[in-house]
C-alpha cells in the first residue's frame, strides 16, 4: 500500500476542495469588476484602474509582509502608525542633507535608504519586544502603535511636514510615472507580491513560517528556531512599510499625524480576506494581494455610481471581511 | 482503618458485571466491583488493563455496553457529564479540572455559586471555603489563585469541592502519580478524615506500597478482566505484582539481538541534573535497545529533553562516542546524530493542520534545498521512500495529517525522526494509543533499526513493550534512576518494585554495563 494507491476518486474529490477555497475571492474580485463594469463605462478605463492599483500598493505591499507575520501567529499593529513616523523623519531627514547635498537625486535616495533602515529597526524592535521580551504581539504592536503615531506628531508639531518644493519634484516620478504606462507603485506591488510569494511557498522561510504558525511547540520540538523565524517576520514587515512609504511620499510630498491612519487594519483585512488564517499556520500571499485589490475596489464603485453613498465605504468593507471568514470557517468542514 | 473483611455494611456504589465495548474493541469484561461507607478500595492494573474505563463508568462519564449499576441499593443510570456529582459520586482526575486563573473559593463554589439578592455572595463562599480548608487541616487561602498553588495544594482545593458537594463517593485517579513524599502522606491524612466521616474511596494508583498502607480492599485488573478483588490485609506488593503480570509474551516482539559484548559506548550519561531529573547516570551501546520504564511522571521524558538540548541542564555531564557535547538547541543534536521523538505527537511531533510531506521533512528542510529554494520533487522522493519503509497509509498525501490514524501519524512521526539518519534514537512512548497490529510493525522497525547498529532508548510506560524488546532495562523513580536490569531479571514483577520504590538498586556499578 502506499500514498497513491487509491489515487482517482482521491484526487478527483481534492481537486474540487481546492478550488472552492482557491475561487472565493477569486470570484468576489469577479463580481466586483463585473459590477463596476455594468454602473459605470469609464471604470475599465485606463486611468481609473491604475488609479485604484497605485493607490492599493501602498497597502498591498504592507499587507504582504503582513502575510507572514500573521502566518507565523503573529501580528503587527503598528504598521500605520509606523508608516507616518517614517515618512515623517524620511521628509526631515531629506530636508536637512539638501544644504550638503543641493537639490537632486542623491537627496532623494538618502531619503529612501533611511525609510526601509528605519522600517528594518522598527521590526527589529517589535520582533526582539515580542521574542525575547516574551510579550504578545497585539501588546507590543499596539504600544509601538501609540509610540510611533505620537512620534510623527511630536515631529510635525502637531501640523504637517512638507518636503521642500524643489526635491518633491525630483521625487515626483516615483509615484507618477512608470514603465510603458504603468506606475512604478503597480511595478513595486507586483514584483514585491512575486516575491513574497516565493518566498512563503519556495523557501525554507515561509515553511517554517507556516509551521510556527500553525504549532509552536512542533516547530520547537523540530529543531526550528522559533524565536530567529518570528523576529525575521517582523523585520521583513518593518522594511516593507519602508518601501511602502518611499513611494508614497512623493505622492503628497507630506506627513502628517493623519498620514497611514488605520493603514493597520486594512492590510490586516485584505490577508483575512485572501483567505490567510489569522490565528496562523497557513498564508498565501497572491490571496492577500487579491483581497487588498478588493478592499480597493470597493471603495471605487462606491465612487462611480450615484445610488449609495460612498460613506458607507467602511461599511462595505466590514462585511466583505465578515463574509470571508464565515467562508473560510465553512469551507474548512 | 476499619477492617472490612466480613462486614455486613451494605454497598454504596457497585458494579455488576459491567462490560464495555468502544466500537469493536472490548476493553471491560463483566466486571464485578462494590465499595462500602467508610471504605478505601483501590483499583490496580498496567496500562490498558481497564482501569480509566471502569472508574469513567462508575462516575456516569461513559454508559456501560452492559451490566448494571447499583447506588444505594437501587438499579440506576448514572448521567453522563459529571452530573453524578449532583448525587454524590465524585471522580477526581489525574490532570486536575481547575481553572487556573481562579481563586481556591471561586474554584470550590463553581457552577453553584452562593447568591444573594441575585448577585454573588462572595463573603459567604470565602467563609464556607475557608471552613471547608480548615476541616481539612490545608493552609490554603481562600483568596489564592488556582495558579499559585503546589499540585498538592490543588489536589486538596479539589477534595474541598468535592466535600462541599457532600460527595459519598469520591474517585481519585492516581492522584498520587505527581505528589512528593511528604505531600502523599498528607493526602493520605485527609483520605482518612473522609473515610471516617463514612465516604467510600475509590483510589487507582500504580505504586503498591501506598495501596497496601492506604487501602482496605485491592482489585486486580488485567486486560480488561477482572482477576481478584482481595483485602489489603491478605497480600503483599509482591503478590499484587504477580496478579498484574500472568502473561506470556508473545510472538508480538521480534527475537533480540543482543548488542556485541564489545560493542562501544555511543552515549555516555553522568550525574545528570534537570528539572525533574536527579542525578541520572548511564551507558548506551551501540545496537542497543536500552529500556526506560518507571511511572508516569518519574522522569523519563525529562531526562530525553534534557539530553538534546529542549530543556535546560543544570548539571552532569553528556559524551557522545566519548566526546563531551552540550546542546543548547534541538538542532545541534539532530546534527549530531541525536534523534527524540516525542510521545505527544498532536502537541509537539505533527502539524495537524498539514499534509505527509512538509511534515516528514519539517526536521531536515535544509536538506531539500537547492540554490536556496526548496526542492519539491526532493521531498517527494523522501516522502515515497518514508512511505515505502513505515508503510504510511494515507489516502492521499494531501491529506492534513490531523485526520490520520494514530499508527499512521506515529509511523510518520517515525519517517520524519528517521529523516535526520540519526545513530542514536530516543523514542519516547513510541505505541501510545495504537493498534496491536501498528505497534507490532513498530516493533519491528525498531529492533531493524538495533540490528543495522542504531542505538535507541525507548521509553515506554507499557511495560510488556520494554520487557519484549530490550536489551537492558533503566527503571526511574521520582526523578532518580531506582535500577538497571539485565536479562532475567527483566521481568515485570521487577520493574514494578524498583518502578514503585520496593526496591533500590543505588550501586553505581552496574550502570556501566
Amino acid at each position: 500500500m502506499s500514498v497513491s494507491a487509491p489515487d482517482i476518486p482521491a484526487k478527483t474529490k481534492r481537486g474540487f476542495r481546492l478550488d472552492l477555497k482557491t475561487v472565493g475571492p477569486l470570484l468576489a474580485l469577479a463580481l466586483l469588476v463585473l459590477l463596476g463594469i455594468s454602473l459605470n463605462e469609464n471604470f475599465l478605463s485606463y486611468n481609473n484602474l491604475t488609479n485604484v492599483l497605485a493607490r492599493s500598493s501602498f497597502i498591498g505591499i504592507i499587507a504582504i509582509g503582513a502575510t507572514f507575520v500573521i502566518t507565523a501567529g503573529g501580528l503587527d499593529l503598528s504598521v500605520g502608525s509606523m508608516a507616518a513616523v517614517i515618512a515623517g523623519v524620511m521628509i526631515m531627514v531629506m530636508n536637512w542633507l539638501i544644504p550638503s547635498m543641493g537639490i537632486g537625486w542623491g537627496v532623494v535616495i538618502a531619503g529612501m535608504a533611511t525609510g526601509i533602515l528605519l522600517g528594518g529597526v522598527a521590526g527589529v524592535f517589535n520582533g526582539t519586544m515580542i521574542t525575547r521580551g516574551r510579550i504578545e504581539a497585539f501588546i507590543v504592536t499596539l504600544g509601538t502603535m501609540g509610540i510611533f503615531r505620537s512620534l510623527v506628531t511630536f515631529l510635525a508639531d502637531g501640523g504637517t511636514l512638507s518636503l521642500n518644493f524643489q526635491v518633491a519634484d525630483v521625487y515626483r516620478p516615483v509615484y507618477y510615472a512608470g514603465v510603458l504606462g504603468v506606475p512604478w507603485p503597480i511595478i513595486v506591488f507586483a514584483l514585491v507580491a512575486i516575491g513574497g510569494e516565493v518566498v512563503m511557498r519556495y523557501t525554507a522561510f515561509g515553511r517554517y513560517c507556516a509551521a510556527i504558525g500553525s504549532n509552536e511547540q512542533v516547530a520547537r520540538y523540530s529543531s526550528i528556531n522559533v524565536d530567529n523565524v518570528r523576529l525575521l517576520t517582523y523585520i521583513l514587515q518593518g522594511i516593507l512599510v519602508g518601501v511602502a512609504v518611499l513611494l508614497y511620499v512623493p505622492r503628497l510630498g507630506s506627513a502628517s499625524s493623519t498620514t497611514g491612519v488605520l493603514w493597520e487594519l486594512e492590510a490586516i483585512a485584505g490577508v483575512i480576506i485572501g483567505g490567510t488564517t489569522l490565528k496562523g499556520g497557513y498564508g498565501r500571499i497572491w490571496g492577500t494581494v487579491v483581497g487588498v485589490v478588493i478592499l480597493g475596489l470597493i471603495g471605487n464603485i462606491l465612487n462611480l455610481q450615484s445610488l449609495i453613498s460612498p460613506y458607507l465605504n467602511g461599511a462595505f468593507q466590514g462585511v466583505i471581511i465578515i463574509l470571508a471568514v464565515l467562508l473560510q470557517r465553512g469551507r474548512r468542514t | 482503618m476499619s477492617s472490612v473483611e466480613g462486614t455486613v455494611a451494605p454497598a454504596v456504589l457497585s458494579a455488576n458485571r459491567i462490560s464495555k465495548s468502544f466500537g469493536e474493541i472490548p476493553v471491560l469484561f463483566s466486571i464485578d466491583f462494590d465499595i462500602k461507607p467508610g471504605e478505601v478500595h483501590a483499583i490496580i492494573g498496567e496500562n490498558g488493563a481497564g482501569k480509566s474505563t471502569l472508574i469513567k463508568i462508575l462516575s456516569g462519564i461513559e454508559q456501560p455496553t452492559s451490566g448494571s449499576i447499583t447506588y444505594d441499593g437501587e438499579t440506576v443510570t448514572l448521567p453522563p457529564d459529571g452530573k453524578a456529582e449532583a448525587m454524590g459520586i465524585v471522580l477526581i482526575h489525574q490532570e486536575l479540572n481547575l481553572a487556573e486563573h481562579l481563586t481556591a473559593s471561586e474554584s470550590i463554589f463553581l457552577g453553584r455559586e452562593l447568591k444573594r439578592f441575585g448577585f454573588l455572595d462572595l463573603g459567604e463562599m470565602r467563609k464556607r471555603a475557608a471552613a471547608l480548608m480548615d476541616t481539612l487541616h490545608v493552609r490554603v487561602d481562600p483568596d489564592d489563585r488556582i495558579s499559585t498553588l503546589s499540585v498538592a495544594d490543588k489536589q486538596m482545593v479539589e477534595i474541598a469541592k468535592a466535600i462541599s458537594r457532600d460527595a459519598r463517593v469520591l474517585i481519585m485517579d492516581e492522584p498520587t502519580a505527581v505528589l512528593s513524599v511528604g505531600e502523599t502522606q498528607t493526602l493520605f491524612e485527609q483520605i482518612r478524615r473522609l473515610t471516617a466521616r463514612g465516604v467510600a474511596v475509590i483510589f487507582i494508583s500504580h505504586k503498591l506500597d501506598e495501596i497496601m498502607e492506604l487501602a482496605d480492599r485491592v482489585t486486580v485488573l488485567r486486560d480488561g478482566q477482572l482477576i481478584a478483588t482481595v483485602g489489603t490485609e491478605a497480600l503483599t506488593p509482591d503478590s499484587i505484582a504477580q496478579m498484574m503480570v500472568g502473561r506470556e509474551l508473545s510472538n508480538l516482539y521480534p527475537p533480540k539481538h543482543e548488542p556485541d559484548v564489545d560493542a562501544p559506548v555511543v552515549l555516555g550519561i553522568r550525574n545528570l541534573v534537570a528539572k525533574g531529573v536527579k542525578d541520572i547516570s548511564f551507558d548506551l551501546k551501540r545496537g542497543e535497545i536500552l529500556g526506560f520504564a518507571g511511572l508516569i511522571g518519574s522522569g523519563r521524558t525529562a531526562v530525553a529533553e534534557a539530553i538534546v538540548g529542549l530543556s535546560h541542564r543544570t548539571g552532569g555531564e553528556i559524551t557522545l562516542d566519548g566526546k563531551p557535547v552540550n546542546f543548547t538547541q534541538v538542532a545541534q543534536s539532530v546534527d549530531a546524530g541525536l534523534a527524540y521523538m516525542t510521545k505527544d505527537r498532536k502537541g509537539k511531533g505533527l502539524l495537524l493542520n498539514m499534509g505527509l510531506r512538509p511534515n516528514l521533512t519539517l526536521l531536515t528542510l535544509d536538506r531539500h534545498i537547492k540554490a536556496g529554494f526548496l526542492d519539491s520533487s526532493s521531498e517527494e522522493r523522501a516522502l515515497e521512500r518514508a512511505v515505502r519503509r513505515f508503510d504510511i497509509r494515507a489516502r492521499d498525501a494531501s491529506v492534513a495529517v490531523g485526520r490520520l490514524s494514530g499508527g499512521n501519524q506515529q509511523k510518520l512521526m517515525l519517517g520524519k525522526t528517521m529523516e535526520s539518519e540519526p545513530d542514536i534514537i530516543i523514542m519516547d512512548e513510541p505505541t501510545r494509543g495504537i493498534d496491536v497490529g501498528t505497534k507490532q510493525q513498530i516493533y519491528h522497525i525498531i529492533a531493524a533499526l538495533a540490528a543495522e547498529g542504531k542505538s535507541i532508548i525507548l521509553i515506554s510506560s507499557e511495560m510488556q513493550e520494554v520487557i519484549g524488546l530490550s536489551h537492558r532495562v533503566v527503571v526511574m523513580r521520582e526523578g532518580r534512576l531506582t535500577g538497571v536490569l539485565e536479562g532475567a531479571e527483566i521481568t515485570e514483577a521487577e520493574i514494578m518494585r524498583y518502578a514503585a520504590g520496593i526496591k533500590q538498586s543505588g550501586n553505581d556499578e552496574r550502570i556501566s554495563a
